[in-house]
């Protein structure tokens, strides 16, 4: 029906080009143009940084250069590892905890006392402890992951309203069918959004592991950039981490929305 | 006793827009309240009694018609009075503040206005609150309360401002039966002692006619008066009211009108309109 | 099997009269934790469980001596190193230097915070009252906050001259992306029947700011600051560890580069602590301010 397609038109347009997206546009121009000028005036803070102008050139350079390319896939490759790995180990170990008082009786409190250590602060320990760079890398980054992702499930677990439960043991399920019917697809929600803050922090450690002590990634681009005077290449960097980042936990939210039909809204 | 408080809804209608699809919620309805008068709206859920409220309230405008408050223009689809202490709205779920004791919310409204200082608040406050028995909780925050005290300590908040019209949106919705009770007895003490216009909807036809001198019965979407009664139980009401045998000769009036009605929305699946 | 799910948190909180002292209170607290059967069996197996932790470190540390771990300081080096009057290491609860470090990671972590709630939480709450200041703001934020903190080092470093303003910008940076994200949450979250109730009040737009829109949020807010001091720390650590002098992720840098094992762990313990006191003392604030959520359900 062409009015009813033409409605729909109107109103994907309206999405697109609205007042609030002209707004978001226009303040994103300024603040590139008040950059530029400011950093032309030499203003404070901005006389040392590059210029959104030299920024665009590099990163126009980089995107043919396949070695930037290696970066991008050296850095999601830890990414991906660490967190998986935090995946594999936390989840389970949350939902033990929440499931059995006696398990989560004796491991919250070491948990709880070990959790406020920043993940880097075990960078000097794993590097004692494990053989390779790479290995004590990714323990730093499974440690990141691991403790959002075991909080977040644990409490979405331990909020599963009994009345669930009690349903499901009046239309007679055993214990192993309200873990794995009930108690777990109610959680799906928690490990998504476990899993979404997770892969943040992820990030942060990759790139800060980079920094310290890597050889590759996009961490290790942005130090060396900085080591090696080329100021405008560390901007690219540093939006290539951003963009990573977030298409990761775009990532995320779309496999959580396919997995969740039951809610709406993600 | 000033001659406050009347309000004329005249042939209003109003058509929502949600998703492109033109819904019609109200269709050319027509209300006289005198001024001091108890008038309730019944009809089934989804219908446009909470658009009329809204309207007078100031929270939404209207397509057409209009709606006048002691003979000033209150509404139309040009113009809108926006929300004001001259109409105060007690919401179905309940909107005390949870953060501020119930003594600071009732004297939210005078301070906020500056009508009062705080100190001649809190008195007024105070003295209200010992009036309608609510003295003790002065001091609770609303998440202690019961709800039916929590709707008691609302329409307090709402009284201590001196509106001319009292709009009740569904308060007792959520009560059970026997706290239900209670409260309505509260709310017809209040209405006697202050006389106030009240403007009150609801989905309970038993509680229309108990409550009210005026019972208007909406159709279901797009709505219209389907039917308008005036009750003329004597006041003061008490409970023993609703088995009195012009009660039930009211009720077998309307009954078969409003089942009619529901019986439409039920099959049409309506969805509560905001 | 059987399955236990458990419905709550293991102790339900009493509910208290308002007038009722902090130490009175602490008082309730303990006295309902030792005299109650369920909480003093769980006070037991927290405890236990510690106790197992450390003697596991101890066994596949210093005793089993296994293949990698014998590598790593046990709990015994480290308690003996913590103690000692005269540590061979330098750094025990009797030399001033622990102090100095624990100082100045604080100092720095106290102003970067502050000074990312002063600015996060009043842009946070403006962003979420007026749409048009949400509209320029919301875009710029979203852009800059998925890049990781410790991506900004080196910008940090151009930008700033001295030593210690990198540091304590790269915290403020953390603290401030959550602080403002939460507030901005917590405005949207405040339900539109409360500004229909206020404005009917005869609330004006300032009223409903101050006497709405800011305790509506405070649940959030202070979520969010918890959310900024773990951050915080996070970033402060990095920060130290890549460029600092003095402070605890300086001090666990240091001594893994002069082989100081023990006051490794010395190191991460303290940070631990100091993270949670930190995040326990915003608790504690946001309890007394939000006194209508502990008393009864909100």
């Amino acid at each position: 029906m062409s009015s009813s397609d033409n409605v729909f038109v109107k109103k994907l347009g309206n999405k697109i080009i609205n007042r609030t997206s002209l707004r978001g546009g226009a303040s994103i121009c300024i603040c590139l143009v008040a950059w530029e000028i400011g950093r032309a005036l030499k203003l404070p803070l901005l006389a040392a940084m590059p210029a959104p102008s030299e920024i665009f050139g590099v990163l126009l350079g980089l995107l043919a250069n396949p070695g930037f390319w290696k970066n991008w896939v050296a850095s999601y490759q830890r990414v991906l590892t660490g967190f998986l790995a935090a995946q594999v180990i936390g989840i389970p170990l949350a939902l033990a905890m929440a499931v059995s008082r006696v398990f989560y009786g004796l491991t919250f409190s070491t948990f709880e006392m070990v959790r406020p250590i920043p993940p880097l602060a075990w960078v000097p320990i794993s590097i004692i402890f494990w053989p390779t760079t790479e290995t004590s890398i990714a323990f730093v980054i499974f440690l990141g992951a691991f403790f959002t992702v075991v909080i977040n499930v644990l409490g979405g677990a331990r909020n599963v309203d009994v009345r669930y439960a009690r349903t499901a043991i009046s239309l007679g399920s055993r214990p192993h069918d309200i873990f794995f019917k009930i108690v777990l697809p109610a959680t799906l929600p928690s490990i998504f959004t476990g899993m979404a803050v997770g892969m943040g922090i992820t990030w942060e450690v990759v790139v800060a592991a980079e920094m310290i002590a890597g050889k590759s990634g996009l961490g290790y681009l942005t130090w060396s950039s900085y080591v090696g005077g080329n100021y405008p290449q560390i901007v690219v960097g540093m939006m290539s981490i951003g963009i990573a980042g977030y298409l990761s936990s775009y990532a995320i939210r779309t496999i959580g929305r396919l997995s969740m039909p039951w809610l709406r809204i993600f | 006793m000033s001659i406050s408080g009347q309000i004329s809804i005249r042939n209003v209608c109003k058509i929502y827009d949600p998703e492109g699809m033109n819904v019609c919620a109200v269709d050319n309805c027509s209300v006289e309240i005198a001024a001091g008068e108890f008038c309730v709206v019944v009809g089934p859920s989804g219908c446009g009694k909470t658009t009329l409220l809204n309207a007078i309230a100031g929270f939404h405008s209207i397509s057409s018609g209009e709606v006048y408050l002691d003979g000033k223009i209150l509404c139309s689809p040009d113009f809108m009075t926006p929300p004001g202490s001259d109409r105060i709205v007690v919401f179905q779920n309940g909107a005390l503040f949870p953060w501020y004791t119930v003594e600071e919310n009732v004297t939210f409204g005078p301070v906020v206005q500056g009508v009062m200082s705080q100190s001649k608040a809190k008195k007024a406050a105070s003295e209200l609150l010992g009036e309608l028995g609510l003295r003790d909780i002065s001091q609770s925050y609303p998440g202690e309360l019961s709800s039916g005290m929590k709707r008691r300590v609302e329409i307090a908040r709402a009284l201590l401002n001196d509106p001319k019209v009292l709009l009740l949106d569904e308060p007792f919705r959520a009560m059970d039966a026997l706290t239900k009770g209670v409260v309505h007895e509260f709310l017809l003490q209040v209405y006697d002692k202050t006389k106030k216009t009240i403007f009150f909807i609801t989905h309970d036809l038993e509680e229309a006619l108990f409550l009210g001198s005026k019972v208007v019965i909406m159709t279901t979407r797009p709505c219209q008066v389907k039917h308008l009664v005036e009750v003329d139980l004597p006041r003061p009401r008490d409970f023993k009211a609703r088995s009195s045998t012009r009660y039930l000769e009211l009720k077998n009036l309307v009954v078969e009108a409003v089942h009619e009605e529901a019986k439409k929305a039920f099959e049409a699946g309506e969805r509560e309109l905001a | 099997m059987t399955l236990n799910i458990p419905a709550d948190n293991s102790l339900p909180e009493p509910v208290f009269p308002i007038k009722m002292s902090i130490g009175t209170r602490v008082w309730f607290a303990l006295r309902h934790q030792i005299t109650n059967p369920s909480s003093l069996k769980s006070l037991f197996l927290s405890a236990s469980g510690l106790i197992l932790s450390v003697f596991l470190w101890f066994l596949v540390t210093e005793y089993f001596k296994l293949p990698r771990f014998e590598k790593l300081p046990g709990p015994l080096a480290v308690w003996r190193e913590f103690i000692s009057h005269d540590p061979s290491f330098g750094t025990s609860i009797y030399t001033v230097e622990y102090y100095k470090h624990i100082m100045w990671s604080t100092l720095r972590i106290l102003i970067a915070f502050s000074i990312a709630t002063a600015l996060g939480v009043p842009i946070g709450l403006f962003m979420g009252w007026n749409k048009v200041f949400r509209d320029y703001s919301f875009p710029i934020l979203e852009l800059l906050r998925p890049i990781p903190v410790l991506a900004w080092v080196p910008l940090a470093i151009l930008m700033w001259s001295g030593r210690e303003e990198p540091i304590i910008f790269l915290a403020f940076l953390a603290s401030f992306f959550a602080t403002v994200l939460n507030t901005l949450l917590g405005v949207e979250s405040i339900d539109e029947v409360y500004f229909r109730a206020a404005s009917c009040l005869g609330a004006k737009p300032r009223h409903i700011f101050f006497k709405v829109v800011v305790p509506g949020a405070l649940p959030f807010i202070f979520t969010g600051l918890q959310i900024g001091m773990g951050v915080a720390w996070f970033s402060l650590v990095a920060a130290e560890m890549l460029s600092g002098e003095y402070g605890l992720g300086y001090l666990i840098w240091d001594s893994y580069v002069l082989s100081q094992y023990p006051v490794i762990v010395i190191a991460m313990v303290t940070l631990g602590l100091v993270g949670f006191i930190c995040s326990a003392a915003i608790r504690l604030v946001g309890r007394q301010l939000m006194r209508w959520t502990t008393r009864g359900e909100a």
